[in-house]
């Protein structure tokens, strides 16, 4: 069975200029204990479509089509009362620059304990034990559950987000750039904790990045979004070795090939389209360098390329052989 | 001493006194001093780029600024072309700001919101006192916009910086960086705020000036890799001291430094990666504030023994042009 289903999920803005479709019909599934890179240039939607997963989204936006079917339930659908039951029991999130989202007037400790005994009608003490035991897992000495956030360094503040968001055993665990403000040594103790967690708890991962660098060695799948819209998803290989759309090629080509040519690649000329615009046709075609006179006309649908591979590309069966 | 060397430091140390609270006041306790920068020296050659390499906190932002005099030197030289900087009289100084230049990391903060691109360009300009008319002001400020890969210039003469995105704000940036056309420049992670497919473009732009005007840089990044594909030498910073100096393939391929070997190992790279098992080292940089006994890093080394914690490593030249400050640096 499938954990997490997204189907066609369209969120939108109301904003005073009009609709702002930061997600425009993106599907994609994960699996117990895997692991999908979500990556994209800011303002993709990325962040969106995680806060549309975890129903965090502002008072400005709304799901307007779509499911999002954890365990055959649909997150959708449920009010506001049954979505606040199943937050972070279900699926949680590791913000952002998390380091500044803990209470610095509260014991760490007693914020993950918090979230317990909310949603396990624990009592405290039980709470503190379970927090307790998170540090552990985290890898930090539990006696610093009575530490206040500015005792802590940045990436031990990341750890003890981690352990919160794992309090209450959720199945599904979203990393919204968990590791973008952080050392780059700190930065592979955090990529290399949440890949073993995901596989010691069965979880799904899914980590929002916009480094596609790191992605490799810790996903089993990435989709590439671009405008709203999930341009090509696969497995690592399919991604790297069969690459199928010219968005995924440049941004594959941004970051240097350490050991190799010494050459700099060519950058992605242009910006991502507004999207309070409707857009014609293929919205990358402005900045590709592959378009056709077809691009221009009819958006292209995302194609299905032998096993998990799917690209929303005219041309996507020669990008591979234009590098 | 060569001369022809554009920046040449020599045993820089950047201190600083920590406030103290009362109680510590009076229970006399000594002073607390935090070591930014703790000897550093290296030189940079006409139209070189010279990186410096380290995490967060290990003093890569004071060493750029103390070579600029814009954070006090608490010992040690900076010579500009020559002639040592310190204690030069004001019209060497004004000549001296006027060729070295810095780039700031983050175009959001750097520039001034309430002014347009036109204004903002042509500041260095006006406190110069370099033009004398308004079209020539203009000129200056449109030549530079374009070096900066900002065309058509009309159409951002008159914007305001959040009508630009990151991209362009950052040409803005270095356009007003190169207005006075500086012989150095100081350049303090200036894409690491970028999404990476814009960071290109910046960085050929970089390139493209030192080609052309013989620019020398000091590129401060945390980004190993970026500062392996557009640097001459590479210097790897470790709680304000330089662990290791040399050719970019030679740290990359033949890092003799542990921590080196170990920023190697973490790299990121695109591409199907066999999960080898990486050597990351645990814990985090210490706090600069603490006094460490012997070699800085010996508190997280993986191959460190008793005599790194007594002595500490002098920066050694191992073979010609790459220098490693490890007392076992032969035998790696």
């Amino acid at each position: 069975m499938t954990l997490l289903e997204v189907k066609n999920l369209k969120t939108y803005f109301d904003t005073s200029k009009g609709l702002y479709k930061a997600v425009d019909g993106t599907s994609f599934d994960l699996d117990y204990g895997e692991a999908l890179g979500l990556v994209g240039e800011s303002g993709c939607g990325k962040t969106t479509c995680a806060l549309s997963i975890t129903r965090l989204l502002p008072k400005e936006g709304k799901i307007h089509g779509g499911e999002i079917l954890l365990e055959k339930t649909d997150l959708v659908k449920l009010n506001d009362n049954e979505i606040r039951s199943r937050r972070w029991k279900d699926v949680s999130i590791i913000f952002q620059g998390s380091m500044n989202a803990l209470n610095p007037v509260m014991k760490v400790g007693d914020q993950i304990a918090e979230a317990v005994i909310l949603h396990e009608k624990a009592s405290k003490k039980e709470a503190l034990k379970r927090a307790e035991e998170l540090f552990e897992l985290v890898e930090m000495p539990s006696k610093r559950i009575n530490n206040y956030p500015h005792e802590f360094s940045g990436g031990m503040k990341q750890r003890a987000m981690i352990a919160m968001a794992l309090a209450c055993n959720p199945k599904v665990i979203i990393g919204d750039e968990p590791t973008t403000a952080l050392d780059v040594m700190v930065q592979a103790q955090i990529l290399n904790l949440l890949e073993k967690l995901r596989k010691e708890l069965k979880m799904g991962l899914i980590l929002i990045t916009h480094d596609l660098s790191i992605l490799a060695e810790t996903c089993d799948k990435i989709a590439v979004m671009y405008a709203g819209k999930i341009v090509e998803i696969g497995t690592i290989e399919d991604i790297f070795e069969k690459t199928a759309h010219p968005y995924t090629q440049r941004l594959i080509s941004c970051f240097p090939n350490v050991g190799k040519e010494k050459i700099l690649p060519p950058a992605i000329e242009g910006v991502p389209p507004n999207l309070l615009e409707p857009i014609k046709g293929c919205s990358f075609y402005p900045r590709c360098h592959m378009g056709i006179p077809i691009c221009l006309e009819v958006e292209p649908e995302s194609r299905g390329l032998g096993g998990k591979h799917f690209a929303a590309c005219h041309r996507s069966g020669e990008v591979s052989h234009e590098q | 001493m060569n001369n022809n060397n554009v920046i040449d430091i020599k045993d820089i140390k950047v201190h600083f006194d920590i406030k103290r609270s009362l109680a510590q006041d009076i229970i006399r306790k000594n002073k607390i001093i935090l070591k930014a920068v703790d000897g550093v020296s290296f030189s940079i050659g006409k139209g070189e780029i010279l990186s410096l390499v380290g995490e967060s906190g290990s003093g890569k932002t004071t060493t750029g600024k103390a070579i600029l005099q814009l954070a006090p030197l608490t010992a040690g030289s900076v010579d500009f072309l020559g002639e040592e900087v310190r204690q030069k009289d004001k019209a060497f100084m004004k000549r001296f700001r006027q060729n070295a230049q810095m780039i700031f990391q983050d175009p959001y903060q750097s520039i001034n919101p309430r002014n347009i691109v036109l204004d903002i360009v042509a500041e260095p300009l006006d406190v110069h006192g370099l033009v004398k008319t308004e079209a020539e002001r203009e000129e200056k400020v449109r030549i530079a916009l374009e070096q900066a890969g900002m065309g058509p210039v009309e159409e951002y003469l008159y914007r305001y910086p959040h009508e630009l995105s990151g991209g362009q704000r950052q040409r803005v940036v270095l356009a007003s960086s190169m207005i006075l056309e500086p012989t150095f420049v100081v350049a303090d992670e200036p894409v690491s705020m970028l999404d990476a497919s814009i960071r290109t473009g910046i960085l050929r732009l970089l390139l493209e000036l030192r080609d052309k005007k013989e620019l020398s840089y000091l590129f401060i990044t945390h980004d190993l890799s970026l500062a392996w594909l557009i640097s001459d030498r590479i210097a790897i910073m470790y709680l304000g001291k330089i662990m290791e100096i040399g050719k970019p393939d030679l740290i990359i391929h033949k890092g003799a430094h542990p921590y080196t070997r170990a920023l190697t190992a973490i790299m990121p790279q695109p591409g199907v990666n066999k999960r080898t098992e990486r050597v990351i080292l645990p814990g985090e940089t210490p706090s600069p504030i603490e006094e460490l006994k012997g070699c800085k890093f010996s508190t997280r080394c993986p191959i460190a023994k008793d005599i790194c914690k007594e002595i500490e490593p002098l920066l050694e030249e191992i073979e010609r042009g790459h220098f490693v400050a490890c007392h076992f640096a032969k035998e790696i």
